[in-house]
Formats: C-alpha cells, sequence, structure tokens
C-alpha cells in the first residue's frame, strides 16, 4: 500500500464508523466504507449535507477519532492518535484560549508540540506577520473581530510548521465578505507555503474558488459520491470567481449535491426516516 | 485591519469620571450611615445599653488598638479562618476536580452537594464541640465544612464546563495529560473557582465568628459575648467594628482576585 505511494499524503480505506451504543435505537450509521486518497501538497475540500460524516473523516484523519473499522494512513502511518508532528488542525471558531493573549495562543500551541523555548518567539511572529496580524500580538481574543480570531487560528496552525493542515469549516461563523477575502489570502498562503489541505465546508463558491478537488459527500451514511477537479493554479485572483469556468464548475457541484442535500433533510423528516440504524 | 474592532472599544475599561462618580456613592452611603450613628446617640436619645455613642465606640476602639488588648483575639479567628479555608479549599478542590471527570459523576454528585450545602450547617457545631473541644479546633471543623460545599461546587461545574472546542485543539496540537490541565484547564477553570471561594470564606467567617459566640475560650467571637454579658457595649462595638474591617479586607482581596481572573 505505501509503494506507490511517494506522493500519497493521506489514504483513507474501508471506514465505517457510527455512533451510538450497539443496542440503542437511535444509533446511527455515519460513514460507511467509505475510501479516498489525497495527494501531496494539494487543496482538497469535503462537501455535502450536513450530518454526511466529513466532520467526523476531519477528526478520524486528526487522529481525534478511532474509525470503528477500515483504516487511515499518513505517509503510510497508521492514525491512532493525534500527530502533532505532522497535522495540524484548525476548528470553526472559539479554539482560541481566550485567557491568553494573540502570542501566548501561538506560542502554546508550540509549547503542546515540543518547539524548543528559543524558537517559540521568533515562528509566532513570524506567523503572525504571515496572516497580516504583527501588530495584534498583545491582545486578546475578546477583542478580535471573527475574522481577525480566524486568521490568528490560522497562524497558530501555521507555526506548527507541519505538513498537513486539516481545517473544519475556519471561515464558516464568518460574513461572506471576510470569508472571501480570507479564501483569497489562504490560496495565496497556500501556494507558497506546499501544505497538503484538507478543508470542510459547507459553501460551493467557497469549495470551488479553494479546492484543486473537491470530495462530494453522500447523504448520511457519508461516502464519496464524486470528485470533482478545479483546474486552476493558486493563488486563485478575486477575477476567477466571475470567470465562466467558475460557474459551470459551482453549477455542476451544485447538481452533484442537490439529490444529496434532498435526502438528507427527507431523512430527517419525522416519519420518512429510512432504516440508518 | 488599521481600525480597532467595535470589540476593542467596548471591551476597554469605563471611564475614570465614573469610576470616580461610582467610588463618591459608595463613601457617601456609609458616611451617612455613620453620621445617622452619631446624631441618634449624640443627644442622649438612645439608651447607650442598646446603641452606645459614635464618639465613644472610636475612642474606645482607638484604646483596643493602642493597648493591643486585641492582638491575642485576633489572631485566634484570623488562625482558624485560615486553617478553615486551607482544608476547604484542598479537599472542595479535589473533589470538585474528581467529580467533574465524568459525566456519570457530576450527575450522582451535583445533587448530593447541592442539598448538603443547603442544610444549616452550623447544626453540627455542638457535635464538632464534643469531638474537638471549645477550643480552636471546633470552630476550624466548622468553618472548613461549611466552606467545602460552595469550594467543591464551584470546582465541579468548573473544570466539568471547560468548553470541549479548547480541549480537543489542545489534543490536537499535542498536549499531554498535564499540559492540558496547566495550561487549559485550569486557566479555563480559574474564574469559577475563584466565585466559589468567595462565596466559601464568605460563609466560613460567619460560621466561625457565630460559633465563637456559641462557645469558645477565645477570639472575636468570644469577646463580643463576653463584653455584651457583662453589658459592656461600647467596648463590644469595637470588637464588632474589628470583624467589619476584616470582613472588609477578606471581601476587597478576593473580589480584586476574581477581577483579575475574569477580566478577559
Amino acid at each position: 500500500m505505501t509503494g506507490s505511494a511517494t506522493d500519497t499524503a493521506i489514504e483513507v480505506r474501508d471506514v465505517v464508523h457510527s455512533f451510538g451504543e450497539s443496542d440503542d435505537p437511535r444509533r446511527v450509521l455515519a460513514l460507511n466504507n467509505l475510501n479516498l486518497t489525497i495527494r501531496r501538497g494539494e487543496l482538497v475540500c469535503f462537501i455535502g449535507p450536513s450530518g454526511c460524516g466529513k466532520s467526523t473523516m476531519l477528526n478520524m484523519i486528526g487522529g481525534l477519532l478511532t474509525p470503528a473499522e477500515g483504516e487511515v494512513r499518513i505517509g503510510g502511518d497508521l492514525v491512532t492518535a493525534p500527530r502533532p508532528r505532522q497535522v495540524a488542525y484548525m476548528f470553526q471558531e472559539g479554539a482560541l484560549f481566550p485567557w491568553a493573549t494573540v502570542l501566548d495562543n501561538i506560542k502554546l500551541g508550540m509549547v503542546f508540540q515540543g518547539v524548543a523555548k528559543s524558537e517559540q518567539q521568533d515562528r509566532a511572529l513570524a506567523a503572525l506577520q504571515t496572516v497580516g496580524l504583527a501588530d495584534f500580538a498583545s491582545h486578546y481574543p475578546s477583542q478580535l473581530s471573527g475574522g481577525m480570531k480566524q486568521r490568528v487560528a490560522l497562524a497558530r496552525a501555521l507555526s506548527l510548521q507541519t505538513d498537513i493542515l486539516l481545517m473544519d469549516e475556519p471561515f464558516g461563523a464568518l460574513d461572506e465578505q471576510t470569508r472571501m477575502v480570507l479564501g483569497e489570502d489562504l490560496s495565496g498562503l497556500l501556494s507558497r507555503a506546499n501544505k497538503t489541505i484538507v478543508f470542510v465546508t459547507h459553501s460551493l463558491g467557497e469549495a470551488v474558488f479553494l479546492a484543486d478537488r473537491v470530495f462530494v459527500f453522500t447523504a448520511r451514511p457519508g461516502a464519496i459520491k464524486a470528485i470533482l477537479e478545479i483546474e486552476e493554479p493558486h493563488p486563485r485572483k478575486p477575477s476567477f470567481i466571475t470567470s465562466g469556468k467558475y460557474n459551470e464548475l459551482r453549477t455542476e457541484l451544485y447538481s452533484l449535491l442537490h439529490e444529496e442535500i434532498r435526502k438528507s433533510m427527507d431523512e430527517q423528516r419525522p416519519g420518512v426516516t429510512a432504516s440508518a440504524g | 485591519m488599521a481600525a480597532l474592532p467595535p470589540m476593542a472599544r467596548a471591551a476597554a475599561p469605563r471611564g475614570f469620571k465614573d469610576r470616580l462618580a461610582v467610588r463618591a456613592v459608595q463613601l457617601g452611603f456609609l458616611a451617612a450611615i455613620l453620621l445617622l450613628w452619631y446624631l441618634m446617640t449624640a443627644n442622649g436619645a438612645i439608651n447607650p445599653l442598646l446603641l452606645p455613642p459614635f464618639t465613644g465606640v472610636v475612642r474606645q476602639f482607638l484604646r483596643v488598638v493602642a493597648a493591643g488588648d486585641f492582638i491575642a483575639d485576633l489572631r485566634t479567628t484570623v488562625y482558624e479562618l485560615l486553617m478553615a479555608l486551607a482544608i476547604a479549599l484542598v479537599c472542595g478542590g479535589t473533589v470538585g476536580y474528581l467529580t467533574s471527570r465524568t459525566r456519570f459523576r457530576i450527575r450522582v454528585f451535583d445533587p448530593l452537594l447541592s442539598g448538603l450545602y443547603s442544610v444549616p450547617g452550623i447544626v453540627i457545631y455542638p457535635l464538632y464541640v464534643l469531638f474537638f473541644g471549645l477550643g480552636p479546633p471546633s470552630k476550624i471543623a466548622i468553618g472548613a465544612t461549611i466552606a467545602f460545599f460552595p469550594v467543591a461546587l464551584s470546582t465541579m461545574t468548573a473544570f466539568g464546563t471547560v468548553d470541549p472546542v479548547l480541549v480537543r485543539a489542545a489534543k490536537s496540537m499535542g498536549a499531554s495529560d498535564w499540559q492540558l490541565f496547566r495550561y487549559v484547564l485550569l486557566p479555563a477553570a480559574f474564574p469559577l473557582i475563584v466565585t466559589g471561594v468567595r462565596m466559601g470564606i464568605i460563609i466560613a467567617f460567619l460560621a466561625i465568628i457565630g460559633s465563637e459566640t456559641i462557645a469558645s475560650l477565645s477570639g472575636l467571637g468570644h469577646q463580643i459575648v463576653t463584653f455584651a454579658e457583662s453589658m459592656n457595649m461600647t467596648v463590644m462595638f469595637a470588637y464588632i467594628v474589628f470583624v467589619i474591617l476584616i470582613a472588609l479586607l477578606l471581601n476587597g482581596f478576593v473580589s480584586s482576585l476574581e477581577a483579575r481572573a475574569q477580566r478577559r
């Protein structure tokens, strides 16, 4: 399995996972026989209806959750716990420590990761510079806007200097204008950083704008329905959004998703529930 | 990115003038009470056995301070309070932390601790006098018992309600169990724990002074009862002033600790 895979960053094989005790009638099958391969250096978006298991899959790649069946491998090694040296994780919101300054938040990540004390300050400041918040090092998170907080969270993830960055709807709680600008910045960052990124999103536009490949999840239980290739070099410009190509891809993505969203909503309606458990 | 977001302005401390006004009204309120006391007792309108004159109490207080008569009793009461708090912090903190670790334990112990907290703890004081005698140990025991509950409850709630996203973030970055406790759980829980400690200090002080007035050999509460029984009201009030001063000092100290803990 590792033989052909110098370019494979993340490999997921036959993953099955359920939530709830095995005798609980409310038990749900979250992921059913999921397979995917993510190449080194690409940006992949996971998109799918609510509850399709895309965040569950991300947690498994991050080692925060172990699949009931199947396996997740990073660089050929089986993932059984978080791997802070290889994988950084960025959450939707509220993952900054409110009692610590911006700078201390970033340093604390390096403390956990085990970076030498002498390096922490420089690396934290450099990461802040990268996200354009060098002047806010001594602010507290409560003094920042939502977009700025997520930039700090991104700086913290970048300062860990991992090959892989997992992002769980990182801009999901922000307004559309802020997320578009952050998306552009992220695309610019990536073209320089050469990281492998897995990005979970609900936004069709964000997926098409950011991803090299979009993995479309089916309604629960989640599996990969289709993979959409976005052949457009990074850094992506705002003009990409107004191009015909962008709109065609977005429409194609919508038609792939539409049926799954319907299915997922039908399942949530009482009485129509399929045998999910 | 040039201008500060609105939140930054909202979080800035309130103006100096505003704080000055608050302080002025607070001091004015206290001064008004003292003035009322002074006026009511100045011309003998109230029997000095019930309420001794303000000026007499001030004179007596200064005399007691100058003579140093109070030192032994003050030391006894403060010693009892500090010992009681130390025991309550260690026991309450440990029990609170251990119960907070699983949802099951919180479900079991939250109603138990809250129920016991609502019992007036002073009812077991006679038992403590039998166990530990009339000296300081029985006061320490009652103070510790009473302060234990708010400390344990607030510690349990504090550790039980740490935002799971913070824990997941720390784990994803490789935090060890000790690092998770030291850098995430403890700072996240700290403000709420301090609130419980503040409650504990207030009710422990109440219980200790109260139990000294019930059955004791020394302490500020003991002196207050002794002077009351000998109808020596001016000196009794001078000792009450000590209790008030200690209470104010304690409250000021813990409030500032609490304000610092909750600043963010």
